[in-house]
């Protein structure tokens, strides 16, 4: 089956990581991965996307023609996106970043405290790890051991445990929001 | 002034690419680690450099062609190569080609605007039959157009940038995978025949993330230059044994080796006024591409029809076949007859292989990142056989799967 995540965010919200993690994972998962981006000439603060497509057979087309699921940590990026979700799809977005009500297009829409998270271990700059934490437990797409081998691969080693950190609360938020909706999965 | 002595660290430091062993492979592998890897099509093109024997790099920076000469400025030197950032594209190219002839393999790596500056010394490179790769991260033009975005814009330049008559090579990976795999290739191409070989990748694989598995020694053939077999005396670095590739004796190794961009005969020294010599001098340099097409060009066949059935066809390269891969199985499964070509040699361009499709198809839908260009090969391979439905599109974004299968069934 083929997955398609998209993040969208401002550039320098560390996306592109998020996805080359995810991708990651999955590789080590024995799946197949893509993963591209887009973003603006400057580094910091222009439109930022990072598609991951996910599955276990080949991958033809590597771009997202309907996103499984949205990671939406701004608010253009959210409105540009919101409509190319599936309907059975699942959204994500920054309670305090992007200014969103359930669209009841998807079968999933929450509201998650990424940036807040982050801000309260100290670092906004480990949003992005919050965010794979959440989605690791809400979509299950990949493996939690192999996703965190994966942060381990990629972030420097003096900012390990942070992230590491930032990993565990992410997961839990997004436990916690099954279990309030009483659908947990396993 | 006395001449300074390169400190004997460096030289004992520079190894260059021959004899590549088994032992030489390995050590490259180890350096880059896992078998498998989740890495972008520039970092391929890097991995496929240094397993090929590539031991010298030059370029200048230009997104999205930037990481590969980052990669082997950091790779390069832990292999006893060398890595130099130059003032700019032209002269890349110019120390790519004097490191070839100086016993290394070599390489470059730039983008569209790049591209455009090193057609002079690209044709110096054909003209003294200097093997060498040349990596055009493709990017939407003209001029400097959108940095961040993919095209495939130069396809015409690769073959036709240069002035006057000569043959090269270009390939185009349409996998991450296969950006490693052809810069193999291209470099085997370019040691065989002796000619600037260009890896026409583009902005959307090159930094694409995706899978690679990375080779044993045992699943690559790893060419080298024919190297003088006659006795010094009487070598002549440009006398055609009848193969139409003359050896190439390395600089400094005790041969006497001129090469000049100006026309020259067999000895390597200007014969500018002799129209014998000039003619048998491009009818060569011509000529020992064009009779190895068979053995040069490579497509991929997707045929799956009979014989008699009349077919839609549909001719792909690049990253644009990803698309068409995509499409081909829903029109399939909708009970099309769909017939595939996947061209991998762009130059010299598989006019056979698209005269083939052109008799069993009615018509043929050529989907490229441009405003037009391997339709016109189509278009003269084709010779009126049947209908050609270009689709083209520029911007920085590929064909979506629903845009070529409209297409096919014109509806688009």
């Amino acid at each position: 089956m083929r997955t398609e995540i998209r993040f969208v965010a401002f550039g320098g919200q560390g996306i592109v990581l998020a996805g080359v993690i995810l991708g990651e994972a999955a590789i080590a998962d024995g799946k197949n991965a893509v993963q591209t981006q887009s973003y603006g000439p400057e580094s910091r603060g222009g439109a930022a996307k990072s598609e991951v497509i996910i599955s276990e057979e080949g991958i033809d087309y590597p771009m997202v023609m309907e996103a499984d699921c949205l990671v939406a940590l701004s608010q253009p990026g959210y409105d540009r996106f919101v409509t190319e979700v599936k309907p059975g799809g699942i959204i994500l977005v920054d309670e305090d970043l992007v200014d969103a009500d359930d669209p009841h297009t998807v079968s999933a829409f929450y509201r998650l405290p990424f940036a807040k998270t982050a801000d309260k271990l100290g670092n906004r700059i480990v949003t992005n790890v919050v965010v794979l934490g959440s989605v690791c437990s809400i979509t299950e797409v990949v493996g939690k051991e192999n996703l965190v081998k994966a942060i381990e691969t990629n972030v420097p080693e003096k900012f390990l445990g942070l992230n590491l950190k930032a990993f565990t609360e992410g997961y839990k938020i997004g436990r916690q929001v099954l279990e309030q909706e009483g659908q947990g999965r396993k | 002034m006395k001449r300074q002595k390169a400190s004997p660290e460096a030289e004992s430091k520079y190894k260059p690419a021959k004899p590549f062993t088994c032992e030489d492979f390995n050590r490259v592998r180890r350096i880059l680690g896992e078998r498998v890897v989740f890495i972008q099509g520039d970092a391929a093109v890097s991995y496929g450099a240094l397993l090929a024997g590539c031991r010298f790099f030059a370029g200048y920076p230009i997104t999205p062609a930037t990481e590969t000469g980052e990669i082997l400025s950091r790779l390069l030197p832990k292999v006893g190569g060398i890595c130099i950032q130059m003032e700019d594209e032209i002269a890349s190219v110019g120390a790519i080609i004097g490191a070839s002839r100086a016993g290394a393999k070599s390489m470059t790596a730039t983008s569209g605007p790049g591209f455009s500056l090193m057609q002079e010394n690209i044709g110096y490179a054909a003209m003294t039959e200097t093997p060498c790769v040349i990596v055009d991260v493709q990017r939407s033009g003209p001029s400097t157009g959108q940095p961040t975005e993919g095209a495939q814009g130069d396809i015409m330049q690769a073959k036709w940038g240069s002035h006057g008559d000569y043959e090269l090579i270009a390939l185009s990976p349409t996998t991450v995978q296969e950006c490693l795999d052809l810069t193999i290739e291209a470099f085997n191409l370019a040691e065989t025949y002796s000619v600037p070989v260009i890896l026409l990748t583009d902005g959307i694989i090159g930094h694409m993330r995706e899978k690679v598995v990375l080779p044993e020694f045992k699943d690559v053939e790893i060419i080298w230059r024919k190297e003088p077999t006659r006795p010094k005396e009487e070598f002549q670095p440009f006398f055609d044994d009848g193969t139409k590739i003359p050896e190439m004796a390395i600089f400094g190794t005790g041969y006497h080796t001129y090469i000049t961009g100006l026309t020259h005969a067999e000895s390597g020294y200007p014969a500018t006024d002799s129209q014998p010599d000039h003619h048998r001098l491009v009818r060569r340099l011509c000529d020992k591409i064009r009779t190895n097409r068979e053995r040069i060009i490579r497509v991929e066949r997707d045929f799956p029809n009979a014989h008699t059935d009349r077919t839609t066809g549909i001719i792909s390269y690049g990253v644009t076949s990803r698309s068409v891969y995509n499409a081909v199985k829903t029109l399939r499964r909708e009970g099309m007859k769909i017939d595939h070509l996947r061209i991998i040699t762009n130059w010299p361009f598989p006019e056979k292989e698209v005269a083939e499709l052109s008799r069993r198809a009615d018509r043929i839908v050529v989907p490229e990142l441009n405003l037009g260009q391997v339709y016109h090969c189509v278009r003269e391979a084709v010779a009126g056989r049947c209908d050609i439905v270009p689709l083209w599109k520029t911007g920085g974004e590929m064909h979506t799967p629903s845009e070529i299968v409209q297409a096919v069934k014109g509806t688009g």
